[in-house]
C-alpha cells in the first residue's frame, strides 16, 4: 500500500470511528427519552411523565372489556402481566383490538385512570395460518384440563 | 497472483467491466423475474391467510423484501464508497453512486407499503417510533447522497463527495436493524432470523424467501445498467468507448 493510500485509509478509518462512537453515546443518552411507551409497572413506577401525555402499552386483559351501552365509550384493562392500568377511551377501536392483543394507547392519567386519546393496536412478530394458531389454542387448553385433572 | 485476485483487479478496469456486466444484465433481469413470479404466486395463492391479520399480512412480500433491499444496498453503496474513497477506484465511485437512486426507491417503497399496511392492523398510516423514524432517516439519506453528487460540477470529487456522506450514514444501519429490540416500538420485532427459528410458518417464508432473492437479482441488475451508462459518461474521451462507437467515428471520413 502506498503511504497516500495508508494516509486516506487511516484518516477515513479514524473519522467513522469518531462518527460511530458519537452516534453511540447520543443512542445511548437518548435510549430512556426514545421509549415509545410506558407500561403500567413503569407508570405505577412515577417513570411516566407526570400531568402530559404519555403512550402506555400492554396487553388487554382478558374479560376487562366494559362497553358502555348506547355510546363509543370502552372501558378495559391494561396489563404487562405484573401490574395492571384501567384505561378508558371513547372512539373507533382498531380490528385487532381484542382480550389478549397487544395494544399501544395515547393519553395521559386521570384520576388514577388512563384516558386514552387514540388507541393502536401492536402487531407481533409471529405469522401462522389460522388452522395453525387453533391447533396450538386445543392443545394448550387440552394441556390445562390435563393439569386440572391430574391434580386432583 | 490469486486467480480471484487477479479477476478483482480486471473488474475493476471500466472497460472490463463494461463488458462483464453487459453479459449479465439479461441473466439477473430473467432470474429475477422467474423468481418473483415463483415468488408472487406462492404469495398470493398457495400461503395460507394469518391467524390475526387475515389477508392483509400479504403486503409484507413486497414490503420486508424492499426493507432488506433498502439496507443492503445502503451498505453496497457505503462499502463502494470507502473503496472510492481511499483507493480512488473509478469503478467504485460509479458502482457507489449508481446504487443510491435503486436504493432510495426500495426504501420508499417499503414506507408506503408499510404505511397502507399500518392503517388497518395498528389504525394508523404514520406514527414516530424508532424504526419508522429511523427508515426516513435512511430515506433522507439517500436524498443526501444523490442530491450532493448532483450538486458539485467535477464527476469525480462529487462522487468522492457524497460517498463520504454515504458513509457517515451508515451509523443509520444498526440502529434501523435494532431499532426494535433497543427501544419500545409499535413496529414488530424481527420474524426471520438468520440465527435460531423463525416466527413464521414454512408455508408462509418460501414465497418470502424467493421474493427476497429476486429483489436481490434486480437491484444488481439495474445497478449494472447504471453503471455502464455512468461509465460511459465519465470515460466518453477514451480509447475503449470510442472502439464501441466504430459507426459515429467513420461517417466524419
Amino acid at each position: 500500500m502506498t503511504p497516500t493510500r495508508k494516509r486516506r485509509l487511516i484518516a477515513v478509518s479514524l473519522i467513522l470511528a469518531a462518527i460511530g462512537i458519537a452516534a453511540a453515546l447520543t443512542v445511548l443518552a437518548l435510549s430512556r427519552n426514545m421509549s415509545y411507551l410506558f407500561s403500567p409497572s413503569e407508570v405505577l413506577a412515577g417513570k411516566a411523565p407526570d400531568g402530559a401525555s404519555f403512550r402506555l402499552g400492554g396487553v388487554v386483559l382478558e374479560h376487562s372489556i366494559k362497553r358502555a351501552p348506547g355510546s363509543l365509550t370502552v372501558d378495559f384493562i391494561v396489563t404487562d402481566r405484573f401490574h395492571d392500568m384501567p384505561v378508558q377511551y371513547t372512539g373507533v377501536l382498531p380490528d385487532l383490538f381484542r382480550e389478549g392483543q397487544s395494544i399501544i394507547a395515547t393519553g395521559q392519567m386521570r384520576n388514577g385512570h388512563f384516558a386514552a386519546r387514540e388507541v393502536l393496536a401492536k402487531h407481533d412478530e409471529t405469522y401462522m395460518p389460522k388452522e395453525v394458531a387453533d391447533a396450538i389454542a386445543k392443545a394448550k387448553t387440552a394441556e390445562a384440563a390435563q393439569h386440572a385433572s391430574g391434580s386432583h | 497472483m490469486n486467480p480471484i485476485v487477479l479477476w478483482f483487479h480486471k473488474l475493476g478496469s471500466p472497460p472490463y467491466f463494461y463488458r462483464f456486466a453487459g453479459r449479465w444484465i439479461p441473466w439477473l433481469y430473467a432470474i429475477a423475474l422467474v423468481a418473483a413470479a415463483f415468488g408472487f404466486y406462492g404469495a398470493l395463492f398457495t400461503a395460507p391467510a394469518d391467524y390475526q391479520q387475515g389477508d392483509s399480512f400479504r403486503i409484507m412480500y413486497v414490503h420486508v423484501p424492499c426493507a432488506w433491499m433498502g439496507l443492503f444496498a445502503y451498505l453496497f453503496m457505503a462499502a463502494n464508497g470507502f473503496i472510492a474513497l481511499v483507493w480512488r477506484i473509478k469503478l467504485s465511485e460509479t458502482l457507489a453512486m449508481a446504487s443510491a437512486p435503486v436504493g432510495a426507491a426500495f426504501t420508499f417503497i417499503t414506507l408506503v407499503t408499510g404505511s397502507l399496511w399500518g392503517k388497518p392492523t395498528w389504525g394508523t398510516w404514520w406514527t414516530w417510533d424508532a424504526r419508522l423514524t429511523s427508515e426516513l432517516v435512511l430515506l433522507f439519506l439517500y436524498f443526501g447522497v444523490i442530491g450532493l453528487y448532483h450538486a458539485i460540477e467535477d464527476r469525480r470529487q462529487a462522487a468522492r463527495a457524497a460517498a463520504f456522506l454515504a458513509l457517515i450514514g451508515v451509523v443509520n444501519l444498526p440502529i434501523v436493524h435494532y431499532s426494535v429490540i433497543w427501544w419500545n416500538t409499535l413496529h414488530q420485532g424481527q420474524t426471520v432470523s438468520l440465527i435460531g427459528p423463525s416466527k413464521i410458518a414454512p408455508s408462509m417464508l418460501w414465497p418470502l424467501l424467493t421474493l427476497a432473492f429476486a429483489t436481490h437479482m434486480y437491484f444488481f441488475a439495474s445497478l449494472f445498467a447504471r453503471a455502464r451508462v455512468a461509465l460511459l459518461e465519465l470515460e466518453s474521451g477514451k480509447e475503449w468507448v470510442r472502439a464501441l462507437l466504430p459507426a459515429t467515428e467513420t461517417s466524419h471520413d
